[in-house]
């Protein structure tokens, strides 16, 4: 590094000199690329910590399942299965408008890109109504978290079950409605016109997140409700 | 001191011109909405500077205490919540952000020869959030007092009426920091870096950084979900931890040590990237073992993901899990013996300059092995159940984070604190702190390796008078090395009110942070640099290189 120097070709891209900048590029990088690929290796690096953060429940659950599979048997006969199927496939569709939406803010089409992401907000929120309903049905029947269980029928523990239940469908839960948030931003923002094939980082990292909270429903989904 | 800077500065007479330093913009708001990655480094040196003072003088009290075997000065209680805090505070607040958070935040763009990080905007959220979650968590801790060991261990944590959940939740969002600060920094390292600075051609400091942020990105999230379901537990008793609830507590002990042993490793390898550059550029001497040294900190950062069961050797777990965990655990001994190798083979002929960094290096070199060793005490199986939860315990921890990571942490902040101030510091003060630590530390900790050994536990607010000796000496020691730190603070507090301004490149480091102005520019270079040699060809030594160039 002791003949470092300034490449000349550099020059033009000294921090006071922002002439050939674009609004949308941040000063500190030189390219719309590498703007690009650290704003998705940073999400993807989200990713990763929200799969670990979900692995320790999932953990959880093995183990307890473990201890307790014979109350896990008999309390998720309590859960709804229709309902979850039904979010199941909501969720499934959201993921695909969401796709679409990506697609549409690279290649530039507004209106499809809108479109899209009112409908993976609608899918969303839907998923939330359904969860609402279920979540009242349960505490109806007294299917509390732990110490406040007081429902009736289920032998073993079926407040651990429902602790867990509560628990990790809840983290998922409080995971969509942020989806919604950040969904609901970048809508604000498309339709400001900010994006196209130029850019579009965050309508895709925001699709990424989506997708993950779509994947770990998938799971949530036969670990909760299919036991066998 | 003939340094690599002749050969550079031709090109930079233009640059110096330019004049201006990124502390130039005065006003609060102008540092507490700064995107400057600088700035942000400087306001966490500040923040871990002040609780390392509190810790420190609540580790004071707690040896002060023990001078004697009876309980004089506090009660169990208090006894119990002051070395709670001072834990809590040392490990979250002080040693886990040090390194990384003020010297990376300050250095690591520098050395990418980038502007800035590559998300400003998040590193200011992480330092927010870090201010927010330690406030938090200090505030709790101090109104209700905790007592349960920064380990929250169940169902001691379910049952306490102290302050768990507020303390835990302030861990919890002191992990979001931890988490934001280690993602930004591997995308800037993978994206942000100048031509010519290839990834064999990264200071080293930047390699322990990077496998540190992997840690910290993939085992934080375990803890906080740890910690989320320790809250949840406590409040809604869903029966996962407590056994009272129908839950299992050496569950939580897996969760818990599967992020806080590799949290060990966020805590030390920041370390060893310092010591990595204090050995070779205060000897004038290429590193010895590059390659060895980077891919070391990558093996220690994926095997320490494998070894939490060492801290779990008497809780229950099966006995062939045990014998596992210890055998994995032998393997971290080999990229950290490669790492001591090759810091002791660069030393070997080189040039050596006692500068004050130079000096806790070499304190850092003795301390750390030590510390190494011993922990293959605590990690071979048959030992451990009799060393575990006693003071060789305490003592093998201290050598390793403080005498470890701190020493680092210190010695670091004498090597670029004249890149930071643009101030020089008194070597003689700076010389004389690394003695009084280097003393004072090992009388306060070797004692305790003796008396742990004859079965001394830990924990303990009055014990049988056969420790008194110990427990003195030990006591005595950390007044010594608090003398020790103060001056050394001292040295460097003072400097900011002197007259000695630095050079560009007091050391002769050649790495991209030495190469431009001091203190450094709002946007770190004028124009982009590039590089086409290592980070450590120093001119004067590699005949070939300097031919090269020529």
């Amino acid at each position: 590094m002791s003949t470092s120097s300034h490449a000349p070709a550099a020059h033009g891209h000294d921090a006071h000199g922002h002439g050939e900048h674009p609004k949308f590029l941040a000063h500190h990088f030189y390219t719309p690329e590498q703007q690009l690929t650290s704003a998705k290796l940073g999400m993807w690096l989200f990713l990763a910590q929200e799969i670990l953060f979900f692995g320790g429940v999932f953990m959880a659950y093995i183990a307890l399942r473990f201890f307790y599979p014979g109350t896990f048997l008999a309390a998720h006969e309590h859960l709804n299965k229709l309902a979850g199927a039904a979010n199941t496939i909501i969720l499934l569709t959201s993921s695909l408008t969401m796709a679409l939406a990506v697609r549409a803010a690279q290649v530039g089409n507004k209106k499809s890109l809108i479109n899209n992401l009112i409908w993976t907000i609608l899918f969303a929120c839907a998923f939330m109504v359904i969860k609402y309903f279920e979540y009242s049905a349960k505490f109806e029947h007294g299917y509390l978290p732990g110490k406040y269980y007081h429902g009736h029928g289920i032998e073993g523990a079926p407040h651990v079950f429902f602790g867990l239940y509560f628990t990790m469908t809840g983290l998922h839960g409080l995971h969509v409605l942020i989806g919604i948030g950040v969904l609901a931003w970048v809508l604000i923002r498309a339709s400001k016109d900010e994006f196209g094939p130029q850019f579009y980082a965050p309508v895709e990292n925001v699709g990424l997140y989506w997708h993950l909270v779509d994947l770990i429903w998938i799971f949530l989904f036969p670990l909760l409700y299919l036991v066998r | 001191m003939t340094t690599a800077t002749d050969t550079i500065s031709a090109g930079h007479h233009e640059a110096e011109s330019h004049g201006g330093s990124y502390l130039d913009r005065k006003g609060v708001l102008s540092w507490i909405f700064t995107l400057d990655h600088k700035r942000i480094g400087l306001m966490y040196l500040g923040a871990v500077s002040l609780f390392f003072l509190i810790a420190g003088l609540l580790a004071v009290a707690v040896r002060y205490e023990l001078m004697t075997a009876a309980p004089d000065l506090v009660d169990g209680n208090t006894y119990n919540k002051l070395f709670t805090l001072h834990g809590a505070i040392m490990v979250f607040l002080v040693i886990i952000p040090s390194i990384p958070a003020s010297l990376g935040n300050f250095v690591l763009p520098l050395m990418l020869g980038a502007k800035d990080v590559a998300f400003p905007r998040l590193n200011l959220l992480s330092l927010w959030i870090y201010f927010f979650g330690a406030s938090f968590m200090v505030y709790s801790i101090l109104d209700k007092g905790l007592d349960t060991g920064w380990t929250f261990y169940t169902p001691y944590s379910t049952s306490t009426s102290t302050a768990v959940i507020s303390a835990t939740t302030g861990a919890f969002i002191l992990g979001f920091s931890s988490i934001l600060t280690g993602l930004n920094f591997i995308v800037t390292i993978h994206k942000m870096r100048a031509p010519g600075v290839t990834w064999t051609r990264l200071p080293l400091f930047l390699w322990a950084i990077y496998s540190t942020s992997v840690i910290q990105v993939l085992a934080t999230p375990v803890l906080a979900i740890t910690l989320l379901l320790l809250i949840i537990e406590r409040t809604l008793g869903i029966g996962i931890f407590d056994p009272a609830m129908g839950g299992d507590p050496v569950l939580f002990q897996h969760f818990f040590w599967f992020y806080s042993h590799p949290a060990v490793y966020i805590m030390i390898l920041p370390g060893f990237g310092v010591i990595s550059e204090l050995v070779t550029v205060h000897s004038r001497k290429h590193i010895f073992g590059y390659k060895a040294i980077a891919l070391s900190s990558l093996a220690i950062a994926i095997i320490s993901f494998l070894v939490w069961g060492h801290h779990m050797f008497v809780s229950g777990q099966s006995e062939l899990a045990s014998a596992i965990f210890s055998f994995l655990t032998f393997a971290v001994a080999v990229p950290t013996a490669i790492k001591v190798f090759s810091w002791v083979a660069t030393l070997y002929k080189g040039s050596i300059h006692y500068n004050t960094p130079m000096c806790y290096a070499l304190v850092f070199l003795f301390l750390f092995t030590i510390g190494g060793l011993t922990g293959i005490f605590l990690g071979t199986l048959s030992t451990d159940v009799h060393l575990h939860d006693t003071y060789f315990v305490v003592a093998h921890f201290h050598y390793v984070m403080m005498g470890g990571t701190l020493i680092a942490f210190v010695g670091g902040l004498f090597h670029w604190w004249p890149k930071m101030t643009g101030k020089m510091y008194s070597e003689f003060a700076g010389k004389l702190s690394a003695l009084l630590v280097f003393i004072g530390f090992n009388l306060t900790f070797f004692p305790q390796f003796i008396m742990g050994s004859q079965g001394m536990p830990r924990r303990y607010h009055e014990y049988l008078p056969q420790y008194q000796t110990y427990h003195l000496w030990s006591s005595i020691g950390s007044f010594v090395l608090a003398a020790g730190l103060f001056i050394a603070g001292g040295a460097l507090f003072f400097s900011l009110f002197g007259s000695r301004k630095a050079e560009k490149n007091p050391w002769g480091g050649i790495s991209l942070e030495w190469e431009t102005t001091t203190p450094p520019h709002e946007h770190n270079f004028h124009g982009q640099p590039a590089v086409n040699c290592g980070p450590y060809d120093f001119p004067e030594i590699d005949h070939t290189q300097e031919k090269a160039h020529a």
